[in-house]
């Protein structure tokens, strides 16, 4: 009897609670004010469509707010002053070393240092960054420097021609950075000899002194590594923003946007210094990627490893 | 002037998709394009809501301040609109759009976003009202003839409401304290300072 009168009693308690709960889930719904929607709002709200645009099923993604903050704020406020701060470091370096002379003066006999596919490669990356990052800075600057001189109706034009040279140069762009890792990247492995340049300051900050090196010396090798790892960020994040949703989220779109901007930024500031140097910064350093022949002197003092193994003997008996 | 708004009471969201049609159908949107669409939450689970959603047209707009062209404005009553010429298509105001908005076709090479479209709370663009171009890139512009939007005087259960915010919160905190609950009113939190309290 014990057995049936607990059975019973549990039966009438099951019974109690299946007719209070549908009362109680009425009077406390999921949320009922604002402040419990704001909490729920910390994470995207998930749903269900019926339409075939599956990633609509996103209600509210409130990260949106984070992404909009970086992109209004830091990324156009550091990146910006640090793009100036780069000129302004150029312009003071220039200012106070000059121009970097062959300090034996040219010898007139020259020798080559980048054959026809490595000047190629060189130029067509060069050309395609220079496009790649105008319209990339267009992009995130233009809206304060350009659009007030040009006007809205082409500042409109200019940066749709933008987004398509943008996304179209990005191939050979790729092509040519994959070309110069490929060739160069057994001469950029670092070794003893730069941390001695770099020791020295690549001898770049004063006279007369030059540092040894090979083909390429510690700062290249820095901006040889810079290069091809950013341009990784950039074409991995760039063809995920190229073909939107293919391959992620929203999330993911945001980050890419982010890391995007930023590696582009980045790079762009460390071309600038690589201009500079390789042309009006520094006396001959531009034939090497000009027409490939650098005078005997200047690749002595800045290369000096490396003419070694190119003259062989020849070059220890002139010196 | 009043400030338009939409606001979706998920109590009474049958999920029926009349105003996804009834948008697709008044502006002529090209196909893959939805400005409209219902969302349903805890599908087939306790708690079920259904919430119509489109753009907000919210007081700090997003997409507005993103847009690299700067290619949006905001008319007197408060409905975030954009020019499709000066629009190239970068898809950044998805990016910062909480309610997923902004639409683009598919047109050109690789997932090459067209110019983007979106909700014009039956508003049009900056065109002439009601001429042949507004038509052809914005749809019908039902506010310039004294209407609201087609979606909101669709919904068979009223819950998708569409006009003056004040008027259609105090409507919707009615419908609240008559039935003793009531989910909130979806995304107003996000879009507008204060929420439905304001």
């Amino acid at each position: 009897m014990t057995n049936f009168k607990r059975g019973f009693l549990a039966i009438l308690a099951l019974i109690a609670v299946a007719a209070i709960s549908p009362v109680s889930a009425q009077q406390q719904p999921p949320a009922n004010n604002d402040a419990v929607l704001l909490e729920q709002l910390k994470a995207p709200v998930q749903g269900r469509v019926s339409i075939p645009d599956a990633k609509s099923g996103t209600l509210i993604q409130p990260q949106g707010r984070e992404w909009r903050e970086m992109r209004e704020g830091p990324l156009k406020s550091v990146g910006g002053w640090l793009l100036v701060l780069v000129v302004l470091a150029l312009a003071a370096f220039m200012a106070l070393r000059g121009r970097i002379k062959v300090d034996h003066g040219m010898s007139g006999r020259t020798i080559e240092r980048f054959n026809g596919v490595e000047r190629f490669a060189h130029w067509l990356v060069a050309s395609c960054f220079i496009v790649l990052g105008l319209s990339g800075l267009n992009l995130t600057f233009g809206l304060s420097i350009v659009r007030p001189i040009v006007g809205p109706e082409a500042f409109a034009s200019l940066t749709q021609a933008g987004k398509i040279a943008h996304n179209y140069l990005s191939f050979p762009f790729c092509l040519g950075v994959l070309l110069m890792a490929a060739m160069w990247i057994r001469h950029n492995i670092f070794n003893a000899v730069d941390a001695e340049w770099f020791a020295q300051g690549g001898g770049l900050l004063k006279k007369d002194v030059h540092p040894p090196a090979g083909k390429f010396n510690g700062g290249q090798k820095v901006l040889f590594w810079l290069v091809v790892l950013g341009s990784v960020a950039l074409a991995v994040s760039g063809y995920m923003l190229m073909f939107p949703f293919y391959f992620t989220d929203i999330a993911g779109m945001q980050l890419s946007q982010l890391v995007h901007a930023i590696a582009g930024i980045l790079l762009v500031a460390v071309i600038l210094a690589h201009i500079y140097i390789g042309s009006i910064g520094m006396e001959g350093a531009f034939d090497a990627m000009g027409s490939g022949q650098v005078d005997v002197n200047w690749a002595k003092e800045h290369h000096s490893l490396w003419v070694k193994e190119q003259l062989g003997g020849k070059a220890a008996a002139d010196d | 002037m009043a400030r338009m708004k939409f606001l979706c009471d998920s109590e009474r969201c049958i999920e029926c998709n009349a105003c996804v049609t009834a948008c697709k159908n008044e502006h002529e949107v090209p196909w893959g394009i939805n400005r409209r669409r219902v969302v349903t939450l805890n599908d087939g689970q306790k708690g079920e809501r259904s919430i119509s959603m489109a753009c907000m047209h919210c007081e700090d707009a997003p997409c507005m301040a993103v847009c690299p062209v700067d290619c949006f404005y905001k008319t007197e009553e408060g409905v975030v609109l954009h020019s499709k010429d000066l629009c190239i298509g970068c898809g950044y105001c998805f990016y910062a759009c909480p309610f997923g908005a902004p639409q683009y076709p598919k047109v050109g090479n690789f997932g090459s976003r067209g110019k983007m479209d979106k909700c014009t709370f039956c508003a049009g663009g900056p065109e002439a009202d009601n001429s042949k171009e507004e038509y052809a890139k914005y749809g019908a512009n039902r506010l310039a003839e004294g209407k609201l939007p087609l979606c909101a005087e669709m919904c068979s259960t009223k819950a998708l409401l569409a006009g003056d915010g004040d008027v259609i919160a105090s409507i919707y905190k009615e419908r609240v304290s008559r039935r003793g609950y009531g989910s909130g009113a979806w995304g107003w939190s996000t879009a507008y300072k204060g929420g439905l309290g304001a």
